[in-house]
């Protein structure tokens, strides 16, 4: 490659580079101040796309229309942030971190719905910048002229956002804020203006990133996701809270990126080959995971105060009572009957293997979660992980159906030790994060390697062997398999290894002071977490037939943290509970209503706000005060 | 040999220098205090010792041994208790349970999967709690104990492991004055029985004064003052960054 084709290919990357950081500044500067991890933020960027569109199919033939309707596009965003601010997150500023998240999570599923019903499924390409549709001529190589006017826009807006934070007297208060909201409070500051008008502006960033990207992208209902997915790492990778960190990890990423591209595909001894432009769906995954390793709070970040949690303590764990295990023996035996009650192969046995699936899948999420006190955002890498090696044992490997699902668990397991050791490393919103960068790492590697896994179109023909084969006898499996996990991971929680687990949560400086070396437990319960994944997986992938890439994407493991806080994070029981509520709900809701995202949003709003304890958490309120 | 044998001791946060050549020496059944005004480097001495921060120059020798750069679980192993200023217990389990989560370390089981550990040496935690007067409360969780009570149940865990050496970092802060009295009185009894070498910051002098044998006095990173009670109190610069220069008031015992 020419030295000109080169620094083209930088610069383009700077254009990416300055897209990136208007996407992840505002998401930085709200986690700041807030200390919310802002899951809506791709939702956000979206609305800016699609709304600027709106407006630029009116009025965006000139120059001036193009650029008001821009700035328009992404003053309505703002505004839309500053009131979800007021109607959602400003109840929720006192409440453990993993709320605030499932909360702007629910946000999100709702605006999509929205974008949905307003603006069809249909990709929309937004027009040209008129009087910038050309390019600028370098070294006889073209770049595009909005291209360099987006480089141009990336540094202004870095520049005045710098300016604000520090020569104004609301940056003053912000940067007060940042550090302690509570002192800006007693100081007299309305705290709610200023938190309003953060939002504000974090989302007007969002919004203009996302009406400035049109013209180079089509909008689709589905960029809300990478969007999130790519501020995430940018705003990890350069520090939480850190505008020139952000900006800094942006134009890291990008030039990765760009390099990646320029570099094409480079011939190796041996008739071996890489295929550097393949590396750039993982590249950014990469990055973080090597920065959070080398430098655990991004590249400018600070260290981070542990976060408050403001839950009350647990309380201690109380083996089953007999009104427990009969309870339990109940539901087992009325299980047992369900095939003879609803039919051998009707759709009440169908929905119920998925189900145990689903309660063994958020078990085994728990299990790291709840007693372990680390959050997982990526906890379908290891499902997917499970479900692929059964299935490629079963199909490429020849072995019998039964041991590739025995050795599922050994396909979570292995991932989990990998990405454990990593993980343990790191805590709170770090580490969710590096969880969710691993589980994008698997899903990108799992859709481009064809050979393997048949990339995008998955491994067809994964059925159990004929003895297992009729749906009342693989669900008798799921069963008795399901039940039989459940158990043994109650049992470990009861064990010496279970307590250290809580240990090493509830005071990690205690549990070194009496020699529970912390990450070597916490890494070896997300092998254990890992290893039931997987075999939740692998009956996954027997019970459906198929599998594709879609069994490892984000929306699995958010599902799963939906269903552990449906059930309670504090409870034994909540998974399971969870998981089969949810599954049923999801089913019932997805079948008769077109916006069931919307609604599935709106019933987690409800639960956050509402019952933060879960359902297992409110049953126990109300059986307490009766 | 000298139990606990500090040289030279040394750590810098970004230009401050927390702690500056600090040796001191702590004998078995031994009472050592270690005080000075806030911000004097107590608690980062204590920290490096425990093996919690790393210090930038000197050694730390326990019966001999250097152990400069192990971490905290390798320096409780070889006998180093510690309880915390701000009193760390693990607060979704009960008193009995802390206990035994210390028991169960000790007996290397961490790693087991399949007993119950609530069941776990049970007498002996008990005798433990017993030992620091907490015993009614065994079944409580610690996580909604009064603030005294936490700090015995601290000592009781840190004594689960038959330490050589007890750090105790402000160990009757927030307790009522007769409290203080009965928990130091204790301290020195284990320490006199078993042979423990006690290490311990305090702010009250009454406790200071009534129980340590030997003391070293901080101020701003460095030693100032070692010796017993009496030549501690009569040393003029020890008054100086108590009471300001020219003050002639003494220190009560």
């Amino acid at each position: 490659m020419s030295a000109a084709g080169l620094l083209v290919q930088l610069l383009n990357g700077l254009a990416d580079a300055s897209s990136l950081f208007l996407l992840s500044a505002g998401l930085s500067l709200i986690f700041g101040v807030s200390r919310i991890v802002n899951f809506a933020h791709g939702s956000l960027y979206m609305l800016g796309a699609y709304v600027a569109y709106s407006i630029l199919e009116r009025i965006g033939g000139t120059p001036l229309g193009f650029w008001g309707s821009v700035l328009l596009a992404a003053l309505a965003v703002g505004a839309i942030g500053a009131m979800i601010e007021i109607v959602v997150l400003r109840r929720i500023y006192r409440t453990p971190e993993l709320f605030q998240l499932l909360a702007t999570f629910a946000v999100s599923l709702i605006v999509k719905d929205a974008v949905l019903a307003i603006w069809g499924i249909e990709d929309l390409l937004g027009p040209r910048a008129p009087g910038l549709a050309g390019a600028i001529s370098i070294l006889g190589r073209r770049l595009p002229q909005y291209d360099a006017m987006l480089i141009l826009i990336g540094v202004v807006v870095l520049a005045g956002l710098h300016l604000l934070l520090t020569r104004t007297r609301w940056g003053v208060l912000l940067r007060a804020a940042t550090q302690d909201r509570d002192m800006v409070g007693a100081l007299g500051v309305n705290q709610a203006l200023l938190m309003t008008s953060v939002f504000c502006l974090g989302a007007f960033l969002a919004g203009l990133g996302g009406a400035l990207q049109l013209p180079r992208e089509p909008a689709n209902a589905g960029i809300d996701i990478t969007a999130i997915g790519d501020a995430f790492v940018v705003v990890v990778v350069g520090g939480l809270g850190s505008i020139p960190g952000a900006f800094l990890a942006a134009v890291l990423i990008a030039e990765i990126k760009a390099l990646c591209i320029a570099l094409g595909t480079i011939a190796l001894p041996f008739g071996l080959t890489i295929a550097f432009p393949k590396f750039t769906l993982v590249a950014e995954f990469v990055v973080m995971a090597v920065v959070l390793v080398l430098r655990p709070w991004g590249l400018l970040g600070k260290p981070q105060a542990a976060a408050v949690s403001a839950g009350p303590p647990e309380t201690p764990l109380a083996p089953a009572g007999r009104a427990q295990k009969w309870l339990a023996s109940a539901v087992f035996v009325a299980l047992l009957l369900l095939p003879l009650l609803a039919g051998g192969n009707s759709y009440a046995i169908v929905l119920a293997i998925d189900i145990f699936v689903g309660v063994l899948f958020a078990t085994s999420l728990h299990f790291i979660m709840g007693p372990g006190g680390m959050h997982s955002f990526g906890h379908a890498a290891y499902f997917g992980l499970g479900a692929y090696a059964s299935a490629l044992l079963l199909k490429a490997a020849g072995l019998p159906m039964p041991v590739a699902l025995l050795l599922s668990p050994l396909g979570g397991g292995l991932g989990a030790l990998l990405f454990g050791w990593f993980c343990v490393r790191l805590s709170g919103v770090y580490l969710a994060m590096l969880t969710l960068a691993f589980g994008q790492i698997v899903w990108s590697i799992v859709l481009q390697w064809d050979d393997l896994t048949g990339g995008s179109n998955g491994i067809i023909g994964v059925w159990p062997s004929a003895w297992l084969a009729s749906k009342t006898t693989y669900f008798y499996l799921a069963l008795v398999v399901c039940a039989a996990c459940v158990l043994a991971i109650r049992r470990i929680l009861f064990s010496p290894f279970g307590f250290a687990l809580r240990a090493t949560r509830d005071s990690s400086l205690r549990s070194e002071a009496i020699g529970i070396d912390v990450r070597r437990i916490q890494w070896i319960a997300f092998i254990v977490a890992g290893a039931f994944c997987g075999l939740a997986g692998g009956l996954f992938a027997f019970s459906k037939g198929s599998i594709s890439p879609e069994t490892i994407s984000v929306s699995r493991s958010i599902d799963g943290l939906v269903m552990v806080l449906l059930g309670g994070v504090q409870s034994l029981a909540g998974p399971v509970i969870g998981a089969a509520s949810f599954l049923v709900l999801q089913d019932q809701v997805a079948r008769d209503f077109e916006y069931w995202r919307a609604a599935l949003g709106v019933l987690i709003l409800i639960l956050v706000l509402a019952f933060p304890g879960g359902l297992v958490g409110a049953l126990r309120f109300r059986l307490r005060r009766a | 040999m000298t139990l606990l044998l500090v040289e030279n001791l040394a750590k810098g946060f970004g230009g401050v220098c927390a702690v500056d050549n600090v040796s001191f020496r702590l004998e078995a059944g031994e009472l050592l205090a270690m005080i000075g005004p806030n911000g004097a480097g107590k608690s980062t001495c204590f920290n490096m010792v425990n093996g919690q921060l790393r210090p930038d120059a000197g050694r730390v020798l326990l019966d001999g041994k250097n152990i400069v750069g192990l971490p905290p679980h390798d320096i409780w192993r070889m006998g180093v208790g510690r309880t915390f200023q701000i009193a760390a217990t693990f607060g979704s389990m009960t008193a009995v349970e802390n206990v035994q989560m210390a028991l169960i370390s000790r007996e290397g089981l961490l790693y087991r999967m399949w007993r119950r550990a609530d069941r776990h040496a049970r007498e002996e935690a008990m005798s433990l709690l017993e030992r620091v007067g907490m015993a009614d409360q065994a079944e409580r969780p610690c996580g909604i104990l009064a603030y005294g009570d936490v700090k015995r149940i601290e000592l009781a865990i840190a004594l689960a492991n038959r330490p050589k050496v007890l750090l105790m970092d402000e160990p009757t802060a927030g307790m009522a004055p007769k409290e203080r009295i009965a928990l130091m009185a204790l301290t020195r009894d284990l320490a006199h029985e078993n042979g423990i070498g006690v290490l311990f910051t305090e702010h009250s002098m009454d406790v200071v004064f009534g129980y340590a044998d030997k003391l070293i006095v901080l101020a701003r990173g460095k030693m100032i003052a070692e010796g017993d009670r009496d030549s501690v109190r009569d040393n003029p610069r020890v008054r100086e960054v108590y009471f300001g220069a020219g003050k002639t008031a003494g220190l009560h015992a």
